[in-house]
């Protein structure tokens, strides 16, 4: 095996290791899914000078950016794996149909209705009604009815609204798709 | 006292602070419905569009800084200018008002923030491209959830309506300024940066009268009064929010956590 190769072993190495810590960093505010699962890890890049790790925030606001930036860092740190920096890149926006299927079967698991596809939703014109109740047809995460309503458009993160399922009596979240 | 800074504005710095302080400014009268909205849920929609539009006027002062050149950065753009170095929307900075002032004003305003979105994702400027595909779909979801509270008002209980019909007569004062074009809009659009404002006039009545024909509301007719936030020039209540704002970082000068 020449040098070059044996360098470019490593250097695979690195990167696929790289990728498998980054499948153990929790969402701070969904700690049911991985920063990788939810797609906001879009590359992960070799320098000469250590690993760069690029990441696509979710919501413009949303406050845990900060927080992710730090625990991915740390993780990557624990691992050994070098001198690593975060940069954040905006476009293209990140979206729900980034989520893997890991990831959303994850969510279900969690109690948190997953998304819907985005980009056909997008594509539809906007309308409006007083009232919303039927607009949506949602499972249930926990008895899978599709007799479901919206209680409210945000929930406790920007990501997610809140519903109740009318068969199982129970509250639950949704993924919002965007 | 920390000083003001002093600005020395390109067209495409103010016109991105135009967008940007709009959006800062609409947020910060939002956050004053926290604890305080008719019902926990709405409370919590108001505290998230806020948050949504924090994150959109940070990247768009980010981004005017770094055009203007004077390495001003975002916190030192809100905290730190004075009145007639603002240039939102006098519409955004009116109080709070009751429900029904402020879904009204969040409709109009998310209406015409989706519309300049959609354009300002074709911009010349990468990182303002970046910034609208972004942003686009939050005024998107902002707009479904305000729109709909208009049409429930509207098509509601006579004091619902009432209520509506006032906050129409209200606002529509301030609307002319949305679609106003000056020398700072031409010079930004003939540089790529995004679309002369007059562009989003037939869109945006387009869909606020589909929203309002659907709450049987009528559009107030156009007011001869022209309102001039845009230009520094604003209405007697922004001194009054700059003052909360600007507080601690006047009174703790670079003070941060």
């Amino acid at each position: 095996m020449t040098l070059e190769l044996v360098a470019a072993d490593v250097q695979g190495e690195r990167l696929r290791a790289a990728w498998d810590v980054l499948a153990s960093v929790l969402d701070p505010e969904v700690p049911a899914v991985s920063v990788r699962d939810l797609g906001i890890v879009r590359d992960v890049i070799e320098h000469d000078d250590g690993l760069e790790i690029v990441l696509t925030p979710t919501y413009s606001g949303c406050p845990a950016t900060e927080v992710i930036e730090h625990d991915v860092l740390a993780a990557v740190d624990a691992a050994g794996l070098g001198p690593a920096r975060v940069s954040l890149r905006r476009a293209p926006a990140w979206t729900t149909d980034w989520i893997s299927a890991e990831g959303r079967r994850k969510l279900a698991e969690y109690g948190i209705a997953p998304p819907g596809p985005a980009t056909s939703q997008e594509a539809a014109p906007v309308r409006f009604f007083g009232r919303r109740s039927e607009a949506e047809k949602l499972a249930c995460p926990r008895c899978g009815s599709f007799h479901t309503e919206r209680l409210a458009a945000f929930g406790s993160t920007a990501c997610k609204a809140i519903y109740r399922c009318l068969t199982c009596k129970e509250p639950f979240e949704h993924f919002k798709p965007i | 006292m920390q000083s003001s800074i002093e600005l020395q504005l390109t067209p495409s710095a103010q016109y991105l602070l135009r967008i940007g302080d709009t959006c800062l400014i609409l947020a910060q009268r939002l956050g004053e419905w926290c604890g305080h909205a008719p019902i926990l849920e709405e409370d919590i929609a108001m505290s998230n569009i806020a948050l949504d539009l924090i994150g959109q006027a940070r990247a768009l002062l980010t981004r005017a800084g770094e055009i203007e050149g004077r390495q001003h950065d975002e916190d030192q753009l809100a905290f730190l200018r004075n009145e007639r170095d603002y240039f939102n929307l006098t519409m955004v900075e009116l109080p709070r008002g009751d429900f029904a002032f402020s879904v009204l004003r969040n409709t109009m305003v998310s209406t015409w923030l989706k519309l300049l979105w959609e354009r300002l994702a074709n911009s010349t400027d990468p990182e303002v491209n970046a910034i609208a595909g972004k942003a686009l779909k939050e005024a998107r979801y902002h707009q479904q959830h305000s729109g709909d509270w208009v049409v429930r008002l509207g098509d509601g209980t006579d004091e619902s309506r009432n209520r509506m019909k006032a906050a129409l007569e209200q606002l529509g004062r301030y609307v002319a300024e949305m679609f106003d074009t000056d020398a700072v809009d031409e010079q930004a659009h003939e540089a790529g940066m995004g679309p002369l404002w007059s562009e989003l006039k037939a869109p945006w009545q387009a869909e606020m009268q589909q929203i309002l024909d659907e709450a049987g509301l009528a559009m107030p007719a156009e007011s001869a009064f022209r309102s001039e936030g845009k230009r520094g020039m604003h209405s007697e209540h922004m001194g009054f929010i700059l003052t909360d704002m600007q507080y601690l970082q006047r009174s703790f000068p670079g003070g941060v956590w």
